[in-house]
């Protein structure tokens, strides 16, 4: 059983308002030097595969058809 | 007229636009989401309003890629119409039959109230019952309904003419606090390429009848049921 890390996060320019609203309430807290948050996605997930690189294709084809909308996000795939 | 309403698990809006396709004198039939055909002899695909999978991942992303949307993809692929409203126009964007996608409210609150929506053509199977720049009054009720697409996109959607509606002010002005949501253009609704594919995030079956204060909405569905 292999175990992947996929990280899905808005791409640049594109209005994230919960990143801002979070950005925000960090202020509030009184947490100093926050510059900016964009807020993203996390999988971890744990599939059978051949190997590496079939892991990773069938990961990349996840992300291209469900995890991302690839209109407004970038995605990485990671083996861990 | 006959109306295929796609029912996915968290669809709460089926009954209302069943009542309004009724209504306006269609047929309409029910259809489970793990379906993999539509009925024969369907004219029109409908994807009604709700929280589909309880929005998981993103809105309308699961249901995008249920067995029944395959269904209405060769349907559309065949010239069927198809209608996708609030929940079903984000399903629309993530299953790709129309390009966009809908994000969080630029405020970030679900928005529930009424809202016009200025209709930007009338030579379409959804909107003939309206005039050109009439200021529709119907409702809105969502949290991510602020449609963004990439520049080439948008470019192109405009160019075809492919804006159905776009929020307004009550006179028709498209001012900025009229765009409630943050969408680019103010968009409200598109269409596909061949116009018979149309994605709204307002409700329209929500004022055809005058007992619950409007009837601007009927319209929509009588454009539908003289089409087919």
């Amino acid at each position: 059983m292999m175990k992947a890390r996929v990280t899905v996060t808005l791409k640049t320019g594109v209005l994230d308002p919960q990143g801002k609203a979070i950005e925000g309430a960090l202020g509030s807290l009184g947490i100093e030097g926050v510059a900016s948050v964009r807020q993203g996605k996390v999988f971890d997930i744990e599939l059978d595969a051949g190997d590496e690189a079939s892991a990773k294709a069938a990961l990349e084809r996840a992300c291209e058809r469900l995890l991302a909308n690839t209109v407004i996000e970038n995605y990485r795939v990671e083996l861990v | 007229m006959r109306a295929a309403i796609v029912v996915f698990p968290g669809s709460n809006r089926d009954a209302d636009i069943e009542r309004a396709l009724v209504r306006a004198g269609a047929q309409t039939v029910r259809v489970w989401h793990a379906e993999p055909e539509l009925p024969a002899g369907v004219d029109l695909a409908v994807l009604p309003g709700g929280f589909s999978y309880g929005d998981y991942l993103r809105c309308g992303a699961i249901a995008g890629r249920a067995p029944a949307m395959e269904a209405v993809r060769r349907h559309a692929e065949r010239g069927g119409l198809v209608l996708g409203v609030c929940n079903g126009f984000q399903i629309l964007c993530e299953s790709g039959l129309l390009p966009g996608v809908l994000m969080r409210n630029a405020n970030l609150r679900f928005l529930c109230h009424r809202q016009h929506l200025r209709v930007e053509r009338t030579d379409t199977a959804f909107a003939s019952a309206y005039a050109k720049g009439q200021a529709i009054d119907v409702c809105i009720a969502h949290g991510e309904g602020n449609y963004f697409a990439d520049p080439d996109t948008l470019a192109r959607l405009e160019d075809e003419g492919r804006v159905a509606f776009r929020y307004c002010d009550a006179d028709g002005s498209l001012t900025k606090d009229a765009n409630v949501n943050g969408s680019i253009n103010a968009i409200a609704g598109i269409y596909s390429q061949n116009l018979r594919v149309l994605g709204m995030m307002p409700h329209p079956e929500n004022l055809v009848d005058g007992l619950v204060g409007g009837t601007d909405g009927l319209g929509l569905f009588e454009s539908l049921a003289k089409a087919a």
